[in-house]
């Protein structure tokens, strides 16, 4: 067996492997959340709580419907999509002009609602949700055995990642959120329906944050608390990369993902801590974050 | 072609527009004339649906626009440069030309647009619409509304800290588009420019129309507006 540092070498692959699948995570749910923030102006605590529907809507189509992972990875952000759709237009839309500790409040509330009723629903324990037979297995990369699920997740996320930030850097819808960001009644008086396109925006990152959670349910259990144990990290990250940067919660998901997972490599008493050691340093070089723009 | 009756307007609290009543008729070049806080950019702004509360009456081709939402107004046909510009700095140059959508078809083709502004044709592939000048943006500011089929267009003191070459420019341009069949509403703080282009001019003082000057009796009203605009 080969070392590296005096570390073995498929322990240090392996937990690099894990950091960073949990970056891709994320990168994913602070996407989401850097898009939501830069359109509606609201940090979107329910955020978690919608990670977990998707999972939970993945399980249900399984379970009462039968419809597989595949369908499950395009279906569940759909509904959760929708049902953030719902709550924009009824609930979070009445905050706008309010100041932001109201949106806070309010989806810190949702989050709490939500996960409330699937602890009810379906106790806290988890249920676990089967590897589709297509990703079962693991591959030799050589150097380590790599579970195919495992890079299936990183590659998905890397995808969609990559396609997220493609249609805001670099397509006309993009640039209409962008200057929407910006100066929303300037671009409203273009003729834009901006309300509509903040209710979208809204409802993309949800969705984002419900595929996430598809891809989450066979690796975690499909539990109520399984967002809330992200979260934290992914606020986290959301401060470090920069309030509202698009590449910047992407490069910072995965980075940090990675910065954990080496942690618990060389000194794994720091693994839960680090993220918040990294925050607390970025916080006091650089206020507004690595790749926050001036305020 | 544009009719406002009684406009009235708020800033929360504070009553701006008490009244105000003029007319804009297809294929004129009106200016707005008045005091620094006189109403003139609070007036286009409501006409834009910019403000939050107004009231009275804006009719545009006979259709009521008090109560709609300003992408509805845009798309009946007015479009705005705002007196601040509204260049967006997180879009390049290109995408900001092409943020406003089309709302009607007879738009500037860009080939004509950048005719009319060759320096924007060689900044279009600036990455930051805010890193051009202050004429640049100007003149992106009037462009990227000329596409968009808009035929009623509201153009805040484009003149505004330019060069005069610059603001010869802008005149031309004004004139250019108007032989062109658009309507025009321009505020201006400097009248010399406003007579080298406009039909009509109204003079707004504290938040209601004082007067009308025809562009032909200027000369004849000279003293007139020296008082009117304490010059
Ligand atoms: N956003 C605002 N909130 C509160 N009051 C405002 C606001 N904008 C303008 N005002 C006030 O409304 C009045 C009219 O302002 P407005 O900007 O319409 O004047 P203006 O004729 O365009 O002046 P200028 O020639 O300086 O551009 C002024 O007294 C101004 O202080
Ligand atoms: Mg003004």
């Amino acid at each position: 067996m080969f070392t590296i540092l005096g570390i073995p070498g498929p322990l240090l692959f392996g937990q690099l492997l894990l950091g960073l699948i949990n970056g891709a995570f994320y990168a994913m749910l602070s996407l989401g959340l850097a898009v939501i923030f830069g359109m509606l102006n609201i940090i979107n605590f329910a955020h978690g709580a919608l990670f977990m529907m998707g999972a939970f809507v993945s399980w249900m189509l399984l379970e009462y419907v039968g419809i597989g992972y595949f369908p499950a990875l395009i279906l569940a952000p759909l509904i959760v999509g929708i049902f953030g759709l719902v709550l924009e237009r009824t609930i979070v839309s009445r905050l706008y002009k309010l100041d932001h500790i109201y949106g806070l409040l309010l989806t810190f509330g949702l989050a709490l609602v939500i996960e409330g009723l699937f602890r009810n629903g379906y106790g806290s324990s988890g249920m676990p949700y089967r590897i589709p037979a297509a990703l079962q297995g693991a591959t030799d990369l050589g150097f380590m055995f790599m579970p195919n699920y495992r890079g299936w997740v990183v590659l998905a996320a890397v995808v969609v990642c990559f396609l997220t930030w493609l249609i805001i850097e670099k397509t006309s819808l993009g640039a209409t959120l962008r200057a929407a960001t910006e100066n929303a009644p300037m671009v409203q008086a273009f003729g834009v329906n901006v309300p509509r396109m903040i209710s979208l925006t809204y409802a993309g990152g949800v969705a984002l944050a419900a595929f996430a959670g598809v891809l989450a349910a066979p690796i975690y259990s499909v539990n109520p608390n399984m967002g809330s144990s992200f979260i934290n990290t992914v606020f986290a990250v959301v401060v470090i990369g920069g309030m509202g940067s698009i590449l910047g919660s992407i490069l910072t998901g995965f980075g940090l993902g990675i910065v954990e997972g080496l942690t618990k490599v060389f000194y794994p008493q720091a693994s839960a801590t680090v993220v918040f050691l990294v925050m607390v340093i970025v916080l006091l070089a650089r206020p507004r974050g690595l790749f926050g723009k001036a305020v | 072609m544009l009719k406002i009756s009684g406009l009235n307007a708020w800033y929360g609290e504070s009553h701006v527009l008490h009244g105000v009543d003029f007319e804009v008729r297809e294929g004129e070049v009106v200016t707005l004339l008045g005091r620094n806080g006189a109403g003139k950019t609070t007036t286009m702004k409501s006409i834009m649906g910019l403000v939050p509360r107004r009231e009275g009456s804006i009719a545009y081709k006979g259709a009521e626009t008090i109560r709609m939402a300003s992408n509805k107004i845009a798309r009946a046909g007015i479009a705005i440069c705002p007196e601040e510009r509204g260049i967006f700095g997180s879009l390049s140059v290109t995408e900001n030309m092409m943020l406003p959508p089309i709302v009607a078809p007879g738009g500037l083709d860009l080939d004509t647009i950048y005719t009319l502004f060759p320096n924007l044709k060689e900044r279009a592939s600036t990455s930051q619409g805010t890193k051009l000048s202050g004429g640049e943006q100007q003149m992106l500011a009037i462009a990227r509304i000329l596409r968009t089929g808009a035929k009623m267009l509201l153009l805040d003191e484009p003149t505004e800290g330019l060069a005069p070459v610059i603001v010869q420019q802008i005149g031309r341009t004004i004139r250019e588009i108007k032989n062109r069949g658009f309507t025009v509403l321009l505020v201006e703080q400097n009248f010399r420019f406003a007579a080298t282009v406009a039909d009509r001019h109204y003079v707004m003082d504290h938040g209601v129309v004082i007067d009308m000057i025809p562009n032909h009796a200027l000369e004849a009203n000279m003293d007139k507006l020296h008082d009117y605009l304490g010059v």
